[in-house]
């Protein structure tokens, strides 16, 4: 049996949720291939043998130089051969391209994959309601898609590196899959200047900040520990803070190293963006918040008083 | 003149705890109200701009039961022109690819020339709907966008990318799919309260039955006791958090 990994890349090599993917592929029992759209970055082959990719498709092209959900999943779907399960990262682009797959081969597809069952026919479990709940759910159809939770398992160099070979293929695109395609991009910082996503401390805050005003204290936390601040929905929708700040269902999903929640009770749509942390220390008014009972640490009490108290701490240690 | 059809699913409103149905295949809804996720109401406020700007009419549309009205009429307070429903009695036995076909039917019989959908529902988080959408209409499709215009007849929609911010432009007709943070959703009007009331529902029943989603069962995530170590309380706990944040070399 061989499974078939999307895989995306940055500027620098295979993406972490791509390589977590390629991890949870492993798990299958199987053999592992991966398919590159556009370009393959320096090294990013070897990357991909490390953690026991056999061979690594590479997709070029006029068609895939600019995005397109479609043109890639023509790709992807060239790639998948005899694959028994084809997965991908659950990125906005993995999402994307495995449901344009989905479509196209009238196949079931199941997201938000925690783990896997394999079988006759194939049983995921699956995250719903934002992971407050869990669904076992059968996919039949061959191959069955699955986009991958980020940080259902963790990223790492196989025990046994495999050869990684390089197959080139340029395969043809419809024009009508190019008609939906990136026309321009506008960096922008503001999108995550502060690398909320990628930050290995988060300092977060929530209703208990009281107004537009409160939070000076936690923004000098965060920066304290050189680290970024994010916010509650609650945050967002009162017009406290901007959107891109935002932690959640529907706001960016994170993982540090130590999330520092303040005056944030922990409801279900917040919880869902912050699971992933790997130490949680909560700042609350309310012991029985949700957010303490399910934080590693926790300090009773106002985040008005208590924050400034800790960024003073801080400071007065530094000298 | 474009005509918008805006696709919404009324979900339990799960803030705190979560209880299952005895069977395991549903949420227990009974001591919870319903909703709609976030997405969906960012996609209905953008419905009724597109509408509003070119002269066309917004369309609310949910696949539902009886009760799903409730949701229908709350877009129609907020200017849809119109709402349909395709009443279902058991809305868990369709999955993506059934829900994606039903409403196919209805846009290829009325023909709106642009539908929004919400990027995920907030229950089932399927992804893929909008998509499935697009390739039974043969249209192009977008996704995840924060916001959308048309001008002569193009689509104009933008959202966040992995480099920044995508424009994408496309003819229509086209499907699109909302992600939450573009535009402000706006309340509902004394007016459109009124209005939204006394508004004709287009009830329509499904065309075929579903294939299912493939649901074996739900369950709840084993209840992790709770460990916390409590610091200390108020200000007086600033020196044992600083302990820690050494501890964990966090504080540099």
């Amino acid at each position: 049996m061989s499974v078939l990994v999307f895989a995306e890349t940055t500027g620098g090599g295979i993406a972490e949720t791509s390589l977590e993917t390629v991890a949870f592929a492993r798990g299958l029992d199987a053999e592992v291939d991966a398919v590159v759209v556009g370009e393959l970055p320096h090294g990013a082959a070897g990357e991909l043998a490390e953690h026991g990719v056999r061979t690594v498709h590479h997709a070029t092209g006029d068609a895939f130089g600019a995005y397109s959900g479609a043109a890639w999943a023509t790709a992807v779907q060239a790639a998948a051969g005899q694959s028994r399960v084809v997965l991908a990262p659950g990125t906005p682009r993995g999402l994307e391209v495995l449901a344009h797959l989905a479509a196209r081969l009238d196949v079931a597809m199941a997201a938000n994959v925690v783990s896997v069952v394999p079988d006759d026919e194939l049983v995921v479990t699956r995250q719903v309601l934002g992971g407050s709940v869990l669904e076992e759910m059968q996919l039949p159809d061959t191959p069955a898609l699955l986009a991958v939770a980020g940080h259902a398992v963790e990223a790492a160099p196989a025990p046994a590196p495999a050869v990684g070979t390089v197959r080139e293929l340029t395969p043809e695109v419809a024009p009508a899959d190019l008609v939906a395609r990136v026309v321009s991009v506008e960096p922008v910082e503001a999108v995550d200047s502060s690398g909320l996503t990628t930050a290995s401390v988060v300092v977060g805050a929530g209703r208990g900040a009281g107004g537009p005003d409160g939070f000076g204290a936690v923004s000098e936390l965060a920066e304290l520990l050189g680290g970024a601040l994010g916010v509650s929905r609650v945050v967002t929708s009162l017009g406290w803070r901007p959107h891109h700040e935002q932690i959640g269902q529907t706001g960016s999903r994170i993982s540090p190293d130590l999330y520092i929640p303040c005056g944030i009770s922990g409801a279900i749509q917040h919880w869902a963006g912050c699971a992933s942390s790997k130490t949680i220390l909560a700042i609350n008014t309310d012991p029985e918040a949700p957010m303490v009972t399910k934080a590693t640490y926790a300090v009773i009490g106002d985040m008005h008083e208590i924050v400034p108290a800790i960024n003073e701490e801080l400071r007065r240690r530094r000298g | 003149m474009t005509d918008v059809l805006v696709c919404i699913k009324r979900v339990p409103d799960v803030g705190g705890e979560v209880t299952l149905t005895a069977d395991g295949q549903g949420v227990d809804a009974r001591h919870v109200g319903f909703t709609v996720s976030e997405h969906e109401n960012c996609a209905v406020e953008l419905a009724v701009q597109v509408a509003a700007a070119t002269g066309g009419r917004a369309t609310v549309l949910t696949l539902g039961p009886a009760e799903a009205v409730e949701q229908l009429r709350s877009a129609l307070a907020v200017g849809c022109d119109d709402a349909v429903l395709i009443e279902v009695c058991e809305p868990g036995s369709y999955g993506p690819a059934d829900v994606a076909r039903e409403i196919a039917a209805v846009v290829a019989d009325r023909g709106d020339e642009l539908v929004l959908l919400g990027n995920d529902a907030a229950d089932t988080g399927d992804f893929q709907v909008g998509i499935r959408l697009a390739h039974l209409l043969g249209r192009p499709v977008v996704n995840g966008v924060r916001t959308v215009a048309v001008t002569d007849g193009v689509l104009v929609a933008r959202g966040d990318g992995v480099d920044g911010v995508e424009t994408y432009e496309l003819p229509l007709p086209a499907v699109a799919t909302v992600l939450e943070g573009g535009v402000e959703p706006r309340y509902p009007s004394l007016k459109g309260r009124m209005k939204a009331k006394k508004a004709p529902i287009d009830t329509r029943a499904p065309r075929s039955a579903p294939a299912g989603s493939g649901r074996v069962r739900l369950l709840l995530p084993p209840a992790q006791p709770s460990t916390v170590d409590v610091l200390g309380e108020g200000p007086q706990a600033a020196a044992a958090v600083v302990d820690l944040l050494e501890r964990m070399g966090v504080a540099r």
